[in-house]
């Protein structure tokens, strides 16, 4: 029996060796471990065997059956694991071949930019009001310490809508309506369009973007707007970014000032970039003008402050050098997908 | 304002180069544009003296000259000129130099004229740049033959030997200085920067015998308008041209040099910054001088040979009949200066500025003289400027000046007087300047400091609140050296609700694959024809620019629509495959019985797709993407009908198109342009567009979210399929199914609709699947059964049966 036993063993270990086929090996395995396979076979003859032998022969078959069970069992593993690799063999892709894109749309540039500094802004505790962009004669020009016939009222070409109706050309309306709704401590910023009648050509547009900027509070200085704009510009441009401020004349600042930023092709040398200036002209600002808190019912012996109007097409042509304002109205998809 | 650098260097001694004093002027407050060099293009061009000339041998009209440059040897040159001679001293161009040819640059280097070695060019004026009126003794056509006013050294460069070398910085001068419009204004702006001295003497003249009154009477009807006129006359007056130095001047600032008074009057206007006329005492008839306003109807021809229609609120100066200029904007042709001109009436006044703009704007005609006027001159520079210009004369010997003037309507008036305080200033800036330092700052700038009071020279007319001192003193100080300080006090900001609403639309639908636009808030009034909007049409009813651009651009638009089917159009025009855009922008929409128009909030959609597929309902997820951000959770989607209020419906496919309600609200319209509006606007496909009214959106959303537990029993589904009319919208059909199940009801998904074999015609099969769930426990198979008897029932009675 102990003989019949380990033939057993050796034919199935010889088998399992040379088996290949998934269905093969569970046709040995039934054939030597099922319950009409050979070791039943040979266990059922138990009985016979005296009380002396039935232990050793027991444990013996046990073995051979634990042996063969695990050889399969191996055997198994072993198929499975070529057959997976075989499958995934097959399954190999050109992984060059080009991805399907999900559609995602693009923020126009000038919005980018526009959430950009508005960030900033909202981090220096500026709020983010609106005004009108059909607004009164007196809020445009007005009571920005502008009358009726003032020389600088002609170095922005108005579009009028009737003779006390226009289309905004200065964010600056926005400051009046601000002063006249909100008492001091005021900071906000204003972002919207504004109009002027310029034809259309690389670097002009009879609609554009300014965001305007108004702190009053008691003690504000110019060394604040100085502060603030700085800050901007780092932010904005980064860490090395230089401005330069120059003494400039806007009615309803005094001391006024138009605040550039050194030119990034040649920090400052001058080159065609910069029309050899070697500075970019980027804003207009100034220590808000006396007249115009009077104008606000805001008494400028008590309070003072500062404001800002940047140009936001300049600053996004800047950002993504950008040479043809057309480029930003025109909204051709090959452009707009870049940003 | 161009300034000429030899002239500004008359009045101060500058040691800095042209490139620091830009940048140092621009900083110190007198904006610098740019700056040029006269003649720049030049090279190689040097004085030269004609030693013989011949006959070309193979020529009937060139010569031979051979050209002593102040070298050993001497040059020769071929030219076809017929002015030259021998002794003449001319330009030449060497071997390998630059000139201009018709107004561009060109390189001379040597060559053969028929034969006859060549090794350069004789010039004219034109090839130098320049014209008779810079040189009015020479020819235009022919060899510029140096005289006597240029430095005849041989050899030597050109541009130094005529003067041809100065310096042009153009100024941008802002409103508030019209001081500066002015050589001597840009030289104290100079000397302040520079803390050097100014040396501008107080102009006097000689005069001769005779008396002002017996040639001239000055009267001053409107006295409002003009503050001050004084008047002179010269006598037997010598027309000719100026000399060289005054010619070069005008030359560098941009004027044209015409005969000696003009030059002088223009030269004073660029001096001083006054204009000042001077008319032909023959064509002042009657010898009067009227300063009133026009009469209805009269005219005058201007300078510029132009008649003008003149109306009452303008103001002129008029002889004893006519109108013989336009006061501070232009002469008049008859009355100004000729060749055989012999007494001279000078004028040098004060007119009110706001008139002389609002005159030269109506004419037209903007003039240096108008500049400066209407930014409002003051009047006392009036007399400076006229006894300059009879120095001048003097100094030219252009004529006798009659030693007394006529001097109407003055009155002397107060210096301006502000309060100053260098505390109050250091506290306004945010600086620390000593007190001494900033007087002396003032005082550079002809500001003096008396008894607390900062008292302006009387050419300042801009200084008037105390911030305007502080403005000189940071100036000068310079702006960049102003501490940068950070803004004191809490900083609590916040975007409004509105603000954050506006922000998660856009953010939606970019997300959803949309790129944002940005168009012009003008159209054209010819769009609403595109749009196909009926003439009776509210939307036609617009806020209209006066003055516009063009059509275009001439009205705000009333719907956001055509600027997003106008972009869908260009885009199609460039042959790009497929555009998905929107923009969140204003309308604007008159309002009655209010001044301003409403500028609500639209979103705009469009869509064309060549590429792949997008029909209505890509657009409609896409519209209920936006509700679902918005938090819009009832709501209804309909064929437009009678009620609805977006007159842009007509715009639209009248079969795929639909407004969106939610609680009896309606809040858009979108779906497939109705083809003749791709046609009108040129989109060769079908193109979809979508318009959201966004405050009203805002309104019938709910931002909060809240989170319901999640199912903790099986849902049971069960399919039901009907047929029904073909016309029947789906949404009936949902309806009826949602009342029916009632509150088990988890969600109902259309799954097919089918028309064709097996189903009669006119009809559709519509196939549901209804889940179901109760959160108390798992459904039974009778719940759910009974439910869909209750479905089934509610469809047959909308004529839906089971199929």
């Amino acid at each position: 029996m102990k003989e019949q036993l380990r033939s057993i063993e050796e034919r199935a270990k010889a088998e399992l060796e040379k088996v290949s086929d998934i269905k093969l090996l569970e046709e040995i395995r039934v054939r030597f471990l099922g319950k009409k396979g050979e070791l039943t076979a040979i266990l059922k003859q138990m009985g016979k065997l005296s009380a002396e032998e039935r232990p050793v022969i027991g444990q013996l078959a046990n073995t051979v059956r634990a042996d063969i069970e695990a050889a399969v069992t191996e055997k198994q593993k072993q198929m499975k694991a070529a057959l997976a690799e075989k499958m995934l063999a097959a399954e190999t892709l050109d992984v060059t071949l080009p991805g399907k894109a999900p559609k995602v749309g693009r923020p126009h540039p000038l919005n980018a930019v526009l959430a950009e500094v508005e960030e900033v802004f909202l981090g220096m505790g500026f709020d983010i009001v609106e005004g009108p962009e059909v607004e009164s004669d007196y809020y445009c020009f007005e009571a920005l310490n502008m009358p009726k016939h003032h020389p600088a009222r002609d170095t922005q070409d108005t579009f009028y809508i009737n003779e006390n109706v226009l289309l905004r050309t200065q964010t600056s309306s926005v400051q009046i309506r601000t002063m006249e709704k909100m008492k001091p401590p005021i900071r906000i910023i204003s972002p919207g369009r504004v109009y002027r009648s310029d034809a259309v050509d690389a670097t002009h547009s009879p609609l554009f973007h300014q965001i305007e900027g108004l702190v009053i509070d008691k003690g504000v200085t110019m060394a604040d707007l100085k502060g603030t704009l700085e800050l901007l510009m780092k932010r904005l441009y980064g860490e090395d970014t230089q401005i330069r401020l120059r003494p400039h004349h806007f009615p309803y600042t005094e001391p006024s000032a138009e605040v550039d930023l050194m030119c990034f092709n040649c920090h400052g040398k001058g080159c065609s970039m910069c029309k050899q200036e070697g500075y970019v002209e980027l804003l207009g600002a100034g220590m808000v003008h006396p007249k115009v808190l009077e104008e606000c019912g805001i008494d400028p012996e008590v309070y003072s402050g500062f404001a800002f109007g940047i140009g936001l097409e300049r600053i996004t042509m800047g950002r993504y050098s950008i040479n043809d304002m057309r480029l930003l109205y025109e909204n051709d998809m090959r452009f707009l997908e870049q940003f | 304002m161009d300034l000429s650098m030899r002239w500004l260097k008359d009045y101060v001694d500058l040691k800095a180069d042209v490139k620091q004093f830009c940048s140092d002027i621009t900083i110190s407050g007198s904006k610098v544009e740019c700056y040029s060099e006269e003649g720049a293009y030049l090279s190689n061009v040097v004085v030269g003296r004609v030693e013989a000339i011949e006959r070309h041998p193979d020529s009937d009209h060139m010569w031979i000259t051979q050209i002593n440059v102040g070298e050993d040897e001497l040059v020769q040159i071929v030219t076809g000129a017929q002015n030259v001679k021998q002794g003449d001293y001319v330009p030449v161009a060497k071997h390998k130099s630059t000139v201009l040819h018709e107004g561009k640059e060109v390189k001379i280097t040597k060559g053969k004229l028929r034969g006859v070695a060549s090794n350069g060019m004789l010039c004219s004026l034109a090839e130098l740049g320049l014209t008779v009126h810079d040189f009015p003794y020479a020819i235009e056509d022919g060899i510029f033959i140096l005289g006597d006013d240029c430095d005849k050294t041989l050899g030597k460069d050109i541009r130094e030997a005529i003067g041809f070398n100065d310096t042009t910085v153009e100024f941008e001068i802002t409103s508030n200085r019209p001081d500066c419009l002015a050589v001597i204004g840009l030289a104290r702006e100079t000397a302040a920067t520079y803390n050097i001295p100014l040396n501008v003497k107080k102009p006097e003249y000689k005069g001769v015998d005779g008396d002002v009154n017996d040639y001239l009477k000055v009267a001053i009807h409107n006295t409002d308008l003009c503050k001050r006129y004084i008047g002179a006359i010269v006598k037997n007056v010598k027309i000719e041209p100026s000399p060289r130095w005054m010619r070069e001047r005008l030359r560098a600032c941009g004027v044209r040099p015409i005969n000696n008074f003009v030059d002088i009057t223009n030269f004073v206007m660029l001096e001083y910054g006054r204009p000042m006329h001077a008319f032909d005492l023959r064509y002042v008839e009657g010898g009067e001088i009227n300063v009133r306003n026009a009469a209805p109807g009269e005219t005058i021809t201007t300078l510029d040979g132009v008649e003008r229609q003149l109306s009452p609120e303008m103001l002129v100066i008029a002889d004893a009949k006519k109108p013989v200029a336009v006061a501070g904007v232009m002469g008049g042709e008859y009355s100004g200066i000729m060749d055989d001109t012999t007494t001279v009436v000078f004028e040098s006044a004060c007119f009110d500025g706001a008139s002389v703009r609002t005159t030269a704007k109506k004419l037209g005609m903007r003039t240096d003289a108008s500049a400066r006027y209407e930014k409002g001159l003051d009047p006392h520079e009036c007399y400076e400027a006229l006894m300059r210009a009879c120095q001048l004369v003097e100094e030219l010997g252009a004529g006798e000046v009659i030693h007394n003037y006529i001097d109407c309507n003055y009155q002397s008036e107060e210096p301006k007087k502000v309060d100053f305080s260098a505390e109050w200033i250091n506290r306004f800036l945010g600086t620390d300047i000593p007190e001494a330092q900033m007087i002396d700052y003032l005082n550079r700038l002809g500001i003096k400091v008396e008894n607390g009071k900062a008292v302006s020279p009387w050419y300042r007319i801009d200084l008037e609140v105390k911030a305007d001192i502080a403005e000189e003193v940071a100036r000068l100080y310079d702006y960049n050296n102003i501490p940068d300080t950070i803004i004191r006090g809490v900083a609590n900001a916040k975007l409004t609700d509105k603000q954050k609403f506006e922000r998660s639309i856009k953010e939606a639908v970019l997300a959803m694959g949309v790129n944002e636009i940005a168009t012009f808030s003008f159209i054209s009034p010819k769009y609403f024809d595109k749009i196909r909007l009926p003439e009776d049409s509210k939307l036609r009813r617009t806020v209209t620019i006066m003055n516009p651009l063009g059509e275009d651009t001439s009205v705000m638009r009333t719907t956001i629509i055509p600027s997003v089917c106008e972009v869908l159009a260009r885009n199609y025009s460039y042959r790009n495959p497929e555009a998905y855009v929107f923009e969140m922008g204003n309308e604007y929409l008159p309002v009655e019985g209010e001044e301003l128009p409403a500028e609500p909030v639209r979103l705009g959609i469009g869509v064309y797709d060549t590429k792949d597929s997008f029909d209505f309902f890509d657009l409609k997820g896409i519209v209920e993407g936006v509700l679902k951000k918005a938090g819009v959770k009832e709501y209804e989607i309909s064929r437009p009908d009678d009620s609805c209020i977006f007159d842009e419906k007509v715009s639209f496919h009248p079969g795929r198109a639909a407004v969106v309600t939610a609680d009896g609200e309606q809040l858009g319209i979108f779906g497939e342009l109705h083809p003749e509006v791709c046609e009108n606007y040129g989109i060769g496909t079908r193109a979809y567009a979508a318009k959201i009214n966004i405050p009203e959106l805002m309104a019938k959303g709910t931002p909060e979210k809240t989170y319901s537990p999640l199912p903790r029993y099986p849902a049971t589904t069960r399919d039901i399929s009907v047929a029904c009319d073909a016309s029947l919208p789906v949404a009936e059909l949902e309806k009826a199914i949602r009342q029916a199940v009632g509150s088990i009801l988890e969600k109902v998904t259309l799954f097919d609709v089918y028309t064709g074999e097996q189903i009669e015609a006119g009809k559709k099969s519509v196939s549901y699947s209804i889940s179901m769930r109760s959160h108390e426990g798992t459904l039974t198979d009778e719940q759910a059964d009974k439910a869909m008897d209750k479905v089934v029932k509610a469809l047959a009675d909308l004529g839906a049966e089971r199929r």
